[in-house]
């Protein structure tokens, strides 16, 4: 059976992917832009970082056996939406294990439903190293990952909470920085993209307020191949390109403590 | 329909309101404190005579429940805190009230620094403040957060060196505390997770070795703690923890014979382990509570001392209780509060599925189709 019978298969029992391509179309997958992080969880969180079967994430890279793994996630694209920045930094980045952490289910689905589809449909046994978990990244990142497991975090275009009494459930806040600076590794790069301005300064702010965090030089920002893709990569930022938005960026390296 | 979850609301909003009664002896054994809802009674130890606070500042003690107290390990200070969103720090040798701080929320945990210099506590929103003790600071800076979660308790490590914080999330972080606290404490040594499907209540004194094997001993304490407050268990478990063999084990069963009593907090000072049990009433009547006594826990000889064997007699009592002996009535009456008070310690507040979904459907998600 050749590959394209199989889709049309596949897409006759699976409704919500289409035809053409074997991927989930968006269209019904909508979900509200906004998802309340104060809010209780109902979904099941790990005990700790060694409760997570990986396993289920990654089959081809972790066997069965979770003792056995030399392997662990090192990039987290936390509010990871539709998965856009996850799927391109899947391919550049073949040989490291990605994950998405998003609080919407219906999302969450779309992206789990991307990225099995794209398996299936690869060539060359791509993306087997990118998977997503729906949780509240704000609550439960302890939970996901030891002390320094990460190499990389990335925030994009986070929700604004534009109202001042608001401002607590900011994604990024000197507080959950504490914990952020926890999974990162020393030397480790916390990525962060907004296309409104106030929260561009707020976040750069919470950056350069913490001891644990130091800017990264205009050079190094020129020669590090994912800065790009922050803009170009997701669906938002293509939004944000589309009506000639500005956008405002903060990439960090995470430092040893400085008193 | 509506019925049953208005109920269960009214049900919860109760639970709340009751507070239970808490003890904490002074490290030396020089005096014992008891509170019962708002009230503050302190009995000393070494004159066998019941203490008056003195509180010079426009507010008179606490105005509401006192849900957090504490001796400095030095024995020089106590705090006492609660839904009153006032720290009080007396001084332990005069009884005078040194400084009453202002939170903005109900307090729920509180720590004092091993040097004496700084009082963190942390309310329902998961921040803990920090406060220098210099006797002129009225407000507490922010010095680290758990998002959104309430702490249960805090606890300094022995040598000084960490803060720990317990949440309501199930997860306990470990702090270095840094030599500039006002600043704020960010980095994190640890967490302390695999605690399953329960509410950590009460942090057991840490050892100086942050291991694995203590967090294991931790989570099966508080897997233990549930499983016996479910069964209806009244008294106290011994529990020895063997850091290098990976076990813990139950090395006494200390239940207070004749009556009924569930203690609501217990505090050790030189092998006298001091219990309490009771619980305010809610209203402006007296709260319930019990004092009872275990003598040298740790050795064979251990016994539960009767009224008239303890330490300060029924002097004590009689500050402390409010009265020397207590009704069986009373205390029967009484229990039903205190099981409720430490229900709603334990079990972390659950939200029915009906309800979730009913909210979940008066919203709109659908786009109209373009």
């Amino acid at each position: 059976m050749g590959q394209s019978e199989i889709l049309i298969m596949e897409s006759e029992t699976k409704p919500t992917f289409s035809k053409s391509t074997g991927l989930p179309r968006k269209r019904f997958y909508r979900a509200r832009a906004h998802s309340n992080p104060l809010s209780d969880s109902h979904f099941p969180i790990p005990i700790s970082p060694a409760h997570v079967d990986f396993s289920l994430h990654f089959p081809k890279f972790v066997g069965a056996n979770n003792e056995e793994v030399s392997k662990k996630v090192e990039f987290a694209d936390i509010g990871c939406g539709f998965g856009g920045l996850l799927i391109s930094l899947a391919t550049l980045f073949p040989d490291t294990l990605m994950i998405g952490m998003e609080l919407r289910d219906k999302v969450t689905e779309y992206v789990k439903e991307r990225i099995l589809a794209l398996r299936k449909t690869s060539s060359g046994g791509q993306y087997e190293n990118v998977s997503v978990v729906r949780t509240n990244s704000m609550k439960y990142i302890p939970n996901y990952f030891e002390k320094g497991q990460l190499s990389k975090m990335f925030f994009l275009f986070p929700d604004p909470h534009f109202k001042e009494k608001n401002h607590r459930r900011r994604v990024i806040s000197v507080d959950l920085l504490d914990e952020y600076a926890y999974v990162l590794r020393a030397g480790g790069i916390i990525y962060t993209i907004t296309d409104v301005e106030e929260l561009g300064e707020w976040m750069r702010s919470c950056l350069e307020k913490h001891p644990m965090f130091e800017s990264l030089t205009q050079d190094e920002l020129d020669s590090d191949p994912v800065v790009e893709l922050l803009c170009s990569a997701t669906e938002e930022g293509q939004k944000v390109a589309r009506n000639g938005g500005q956008t405002f960026r903060a990439v960090f390296r995470r430092i040893a403590y400085v008193s | 329909m509506e019925e049953p979850h208005i109920e269960e609301e009214h049900n919860q909003n109760k639970l709340i309101d009751v507070a239970p009664a808490l003890i904490s002896v002074h490290p030396s054994h020089k005096a014992i404190a008891v509170t019962v809802g708002s009230d503050l009674r302190v009995f000393n130890l070494i004159d066998n005579s019941p203490v008056t606070l003195v509180d010079e500042s426009n507010e008179s003690f606490h105005k509401d429940s006192v849900r957090a107290i504490r001796y400095s390990a030095s024995g020089k200070l106590f705090v006492s805190t609660g839904d009153d969103k006032l720290v009080k720090i007396w001084s332990a040798e005069s009884w005078r009230c040194l400084n009453t701080i202002c939170s903005e929320k109900r307090v729920t945990a509180v720590a004092i620094s091993h040097d004496d210099s700084y009082v963190c506590y942390a309310d329902k929103f998961g921040v803990v403040w920090v406060v220098e003790l210099d006797g002129i600071t009225k407000k507490g800076v922010s010095l680290l957060s758990h998002y959104c979660s309430i702490i249960t308790s805090l606890e300094f490590s022995p040598d000084g060196r960490y803060i720990l914080s317990a949440d309501r999330d199930f997860k306990i972080r470990v702090t270095v505390f840094p030599e500039e606290p006002l600043q704020g404490a960010h980095e994190i040594q640890s967490f302390c997770l695999g605690h399953t499907e329960l509410d950590i209540w009460n942090l057991m004194k840490p050892s100086k070795r942050k291991s694995q094997l203590l967090i294991y001993a931790l989570s099966q304490i508080l897997l233990l703690q549930r499983w016996l407050f479910k069964g209806n268990f009244q008294g106290i478990l011994l529990l020895s923890c063997d850091l290098s063999a990976h076990t813990l084990s139950i090395t006494k069963v200390i239940q207070i014979p004749g009556e009924s009593f569930i203690p609501t907090s217990i505090s050790v000072s030189t092998s006298t382990l001091w219990m309490v049990s009771g619980a305010s009433s809610g209203s402006n009547q007296p709260g319930y509570s019990r004092v009872r006594v275990v003598s040298c826990m740790d050795s064979e000889k251990s016994a539960i001392l009767e009224d008239e064997q303890i330490p300060g007699g029924t002097k004590l009592l009689e500050k402390l209780q409010g009265k020397v002996s207590i009704e069986e009535s009373v205390m029967i009456a009484a229990s039903e509060a205190v099981r409720t008070a430490m229900s709603s310690l334990l079990m972390k507040k659950q939200y029915s599925e009906e309800k979730r979904e009913l909210r979940k459907r008066s919203r709109n998600d659908k786009k109209t189709t373009n």
